[in-house]
């Protein structure tokens, strides 16, 4: 026995010596954490992390095809959600996040904390977080678009899931969302339903619009959905820089967003053409609406209908190639 | 196993007085318990009085864990510990997928073909040959020739590490018996517990990516290597062992040319596995950035794309098949003799692999051609679509899915949560335990108390009792679906062989892709997540029931039928009474898979547990994540002990 605990102990030490020997010996840089998929056939590769939402796969698709097509790279895509996209840029997992909603917290930490990760400049789309009622349903009672309203329609609302009170749905835990406190500060006899993801959510509204249902959603702008179902946003208390501070005692509406790029600093530095590419990538909402509905309704590869829309955008994509 | 609290096995150490006692007390073991419950509760309350936890009680950790969480992305990359250590875990993981990465696109795609189809004919023959060189190349007709290949690289590297880690633990519980007993429980305990609940504490560590992905498929692929090892080392033949040892070899040898040899059915059965159980975590690890099919999954449910994702789905199913069947097959051909040519053949499989992969390589196609594609998810998205228009509401007399999900919802899900959690939380610990001890024994019982008791320290037990309520549902209509689909199904053998395969795929398909059809189908919240678990569980209760009732001693049967008993007589009182094994090990395998998913039921709405294991991820939330993530554990834990027949410790034990 006990010699085969000394076997078993030496396996263990030669496992060890062979794992630094493959590594190299020293410290491991937990900063240069490249995807192992990436620059395979010896291409240069350039990593984007794509979020939940098609909006983000739109700016992503486009890139990419760019990238692929008039500057030779190969593009790697890993979906991520929000916050842990920050930390994957940080630790080189991936090169750039091409569309945040906003995190002040991680901004500071890895910013200008930590300086692994440097702004890409504007989106150039604008994003807009409220909530939404569907316009046929706004159009019946037109008082519903104020939010001092919305008590009334409480009991239209109400469905298994909120027990006794309206349902107000909310989608992936990834987004950013004060609705809860929304809820109750303004004494809103609603109850916050999530949906869990996204796809949950756009299903359920999709279903609900088909039957000419009323329903009261957490939704964003620009969004595909909205050419698809047409929805009013409700008013809520008007938006006042730092009125979002607390998060427990938020009564105001969502901010606009001005949509932001962000870069790996090492990337952003030695990234060439591509990181040159990425910084210039500027669009506008409606093309980028215009790719997200050929993916998501027309059920284009997202490939597919990068290429459509390149063909037919020259003069914009133009601009932004390395001169 | 120290069996002396239960009455039945202290018999023999006995003596004669207390054996009297405890066969008293075996004999009219439930009317006891009944009693003492009853007596428990009314001192309940009396003194305890009702609600739920008792906030007193509840040791919140988030706290310590928000700082701790904190601690770890600050440091991460200055730290030594992450230097020194986990830094060069985290890359070797990454140069090991990277090099068998390259060296599949080196093959190209008619090396690879050519080599899976080699390596099936030499070890499983011609026909599972054709089978694999078929399976490949659905992947890259169905246009998924790169992301097959990046999951088929990490799988390798993460079969590799677990059989090795497995291997190392089964051969320390195999041959030490103190090992054995610590490491028993825990490998048990990791096989129960919801894939969901490993990807929290990795992604801590090692931030989003592949070698989190690989890490934590290895920490749930290493226990059933580690089991049937251990199980394989202890099964050894002892008159074989008696043989060898007075043979004179030393213990290196014993083990190398006996104990090892004799345990080789058990070990590639522990391979097998392990690859199974590495698959169905590719699939869940892409939440944390594993890339390949999983992710091509992931995004595609993003989009409410059901076609897309079936499109990566069916290459991950396609994958588990050959792979089981090859393994399979190989641990059948262990017992015949090695042919003679043998050498040859393997040869023959190098030479012609080389061939075909310089030929393409010449040839400059390495990648799977982009004209051979085929494209399934147009049609599967029209078939979705015309299900969810015409079913999802009404429709006439039955009411449409939502109907019925609202319904359901409100009906049955609604009073049962509200119940158990108007429940006193004592009186819930209590009827924990009780059950338990019904079934199993004092240790499962107290096992599963604790586990209860755990969940109410750490804060979240309204949210957990919740999710009980979704695991109590869809068990119940689980098993009813199972039982009346396994029995017909062992009673006809047409339906059984129909069944089959059907129940083959869906057992291997993602977990993930069954929840955007059910959104579809019943809106979001808890009944969609009900949904999803019933349809996933379903198969492995229907398969162990078929299999129960099918074992049924032919005897009993052949002599109840010339008793003159009806086929409906001979099923309730001869067949189900003697399958009572089987079945109750079916409730136990329906409970853990329903548990699983019902946790990824978060992802649609199910709220409670599953929902704040998802917000963890999601928003990076250590505290919220971890804590839901061990309730999720305990729970499961509590679940798998009260339905744990004791027949099955037996089973495991056998050779021990």
């Amino acid at each position: 026995m006990a010699r085969t605990r000394l076997a078993l102990g030496g396996s263990a030490l030669a496992a060890a010596v062979a794992l630094t020997a493959l590594t190299g010996c020293g410290a491991a840089d937990m900063t240069r954490q490249a995807s192992p998929y990436a620059d395979a056939k010896d291409s240069r590769t350039v990593t984007l992390s794509v979020q939940s939402w098609v909006g983000a796969q739109a700016n992503v698709a486009v890139a990419r095809y760019l990238l692929e097509h008039e500057l030779g790279y190969r593009v790697d895509t890993v979906q991520i959600d929000e916050v842990p996209a920050w930390d994957a840029l940080s630790q080189g997992r991936v090169d750039a996040i091409l569309e945040d909603w906003g995190h002040p917290d991680q901004e500071k930490r890895y910013i200008d904390g930590k300086g692994t990760i440097t702004r890409g400049g504007d989106l150039g789309v604008t994003g807009h977080i409220g909530w939404f009622v569907p316009t046929y349903f706004a159009e019946e009672h037109p008082d519903v678009t104020e939010w001092k309203n919305l008590n009334k329609y409480a009991d239209d609302l109400r469905t298994a899931e909120s027990g006794g009170k309206g349902q107000l749905l909310d989608g992936s835990p990834s987004y950013v969302t004060n609705d809860k406190a929304l809820v109750d500060n303004l004494g809103l006899d609603y109850q916050v339903v999530f949906a869990g993801s996204e796809a949950a959510q756009i299903t359920q509204i999709k279903q609900l619009a088909k039957e000419k249902k009323p329903f009261l959603s957490y939704w964003y702008k620009p969004q595909w959905l909205f050419e698809k179902v047409p929805m009013t946003e409700v008013r809520l208390p008007a938006y006042e820089e730092g009125c979002d501070a607390e998060p427990e005692k938020v009564a105001c509406a969502y901010p606009h967003t001005p949509l932001q790029k962000f870069l790996n600093s090492r990337f952003a530095d030695g990234g060439g053409d591509a990181a040159a590419f990425l910084k210039r990538f500027r669009w506008t909402t409606g093309m980028q609406n215009d790719v997200a509905l050929m993916i998501a309704e027309q059920k284009l590869s997202p490939e597919e209908a990068a290429s459509r829309w390149v063909k037919e955008n020259e003069a914009t994509w133009r601009k932004w190639l390395p001169s | 196993m120290t069996a002396t609290v239960t009455p039945a096995s202290a018999r023999p150490s006995s003596p004669a007085a207390a054996r009297g006692v405890l066969r008293v007390f075996a004999g009219h073991r439930g009317r006891l318990l009944c009693a003492g419950t009853a007596v428990a509760l009314v001192l309940g309350a009396v003194f305890l009085g009702g609600g739920g936890w008792p906030a007193s009680l509840v040791a919140d950790p988030s706290g310590p864990l928000d700082r701790a969480g904190d601690w770890i992305v600050d440091n991460r990359d200055g730290h030594p510990l992450f230097l020194y250590f986990l830094g060069h875990i985290s890359n070797a993981v990454v140069v090991s997928v990277r090099a068998v990465y390259l060296a599949l696109l080196a093959l190209g795609w008619a090396g690879v073909t050519a080599a899976a189809g080699l390596v099936a004919w030499r070890v499983a023959g011609v026909r599972l040959a054709l089978t694999s060189v078929a399976a490949i190349a659905v992947c890259g007709l169905l246009g998924m020739w790169v992301p097959t290949l990046q999951t088929l690289a990490l799988m390798v590297v993460a079969v590799a590490a677990s059989v090795l880690l497995g291997g190392l633990l089964g051969l320390t519980a195999g041959l030490s018996d103190r090992m054995g007993r610590i490491l028993r429980p825990v490998l048990d305990t990791m096989q129960v517990l919801p894939a969901f609940a490993y990807l929290l504490p990795v992604v801590l560590v090692f931030g989003i990516g592949v070698p989190a992905a690989v890490l934590a498929t290895v920490v749930y692929a290493a226990p059933p290597m580690a089991r049937l090892t251990a199980l394989g080392l202890r099964g050894a033949d002892a008159g074989v062992m008696e043989a060898v040892a007075s043979l004179g070899a030393t213990g290196r040898q014993r083990l190398l040319t006996a104990r090892l040899p004799l345990a080789r059915k058990e070990l590639l059965l522990g391979l097998s596995q392990s690859i199974m159980m590495a698959l169905g975590m590719a699939v869940i690890a892409s939440v944390i950035g594993a890339g390949g099919l999983g992710d091509r999954v992931y995004q595609a449910l993003a989009s409410v794309d059901v076609g897309a994702a079936l499109a990566a789905g069916v290459p991950i199913v396609l994958l588990a098949v050959v792979l089981d069947r090859v393994t399979g097959a190989a641990g059948e051909r262990l017992g015949a003799a090695p042919a003679r040519r043998a050498g040859t053949g393997w040869a023959v499989a190098l030479v012609v692999t080389a061939v075909v992969a310089g030929a393409g390589r010449l040839s400059g196609r390495l990648s799977w051609p982009d004209g051979w594609t085929v494209d399934i998810a147009e049609p599967v998205n029209g078939a979705v679509d015309w299900m969810t228009a015409h079913l999802y509401s009404g429709v006439p007399l039955v009411g449409g899915t939502a109907d019925w999900a609202a319904r359901f919802t409100t009906w049955v899900l609604n009073p049962l949560r509200d119940g158990l959690q108007w429940l006193p939380w004592w009186a819930v610990l209590l009827t924990v335990g009780a059950l338990a001890l019904l079934i199993g024994t004092w240790r499962t019982a107290t096992t599963a108390v604790l586990a209860m008791a755990a969940i109410g320290a750490l804060g979240v037990w309204d949210p957990a009792l919740d999710t009980l309520s979704q695991v109590l549902a869809a068990v119940a209509v689980t098993l009813v679906l199972g039982f009346a689909l396994g029995v017909a199904a062992a009673r006809s053998t047409r339906l059984g062989r129909v069944l089959r395969p059907v129940l083959d795929v869906f057992q291997t398909l993602p977990q993930f892709v069954y929840l955007i059809p059910v959104v579809a189908l019943f809106g979001v919240g808890r009944a969609p997540a009900v949904a999803a678990a019933v349809v996933y569980a379903l198969p492995a209760v229907v398969r162990i029931t078929a299999q129960g009732v099918l074992a049924v001693d032919p005897a009993a049967l052949e002599s109840s039928r010339s008793l003159g008993a009806t086929g409906r007589q001979q099923l309730f009182q001869v067949q189900l009474p003697l399958a009572r094994p089987a079945l109750l090990l079916a409730v136990n395998q329906g409970v853990v898979l329903v548990l699983a998913v019902v946790v990824i039921g978060g992802l649609v709405g199910g709220g409670a547990l599953g929902y704040d294991a998802v917000f963890g991820l999601a928003q990076g939330d250590l505290a919220t994540g971890l804590v839901a993530g061990a309730a999720i554990v305990c729970l499961g834990l509590a679940l798998d002990r009260v339905t744990q027949p004791t027949e099955r410790r037996d089973l495991a034990r056998k050779g021990a």
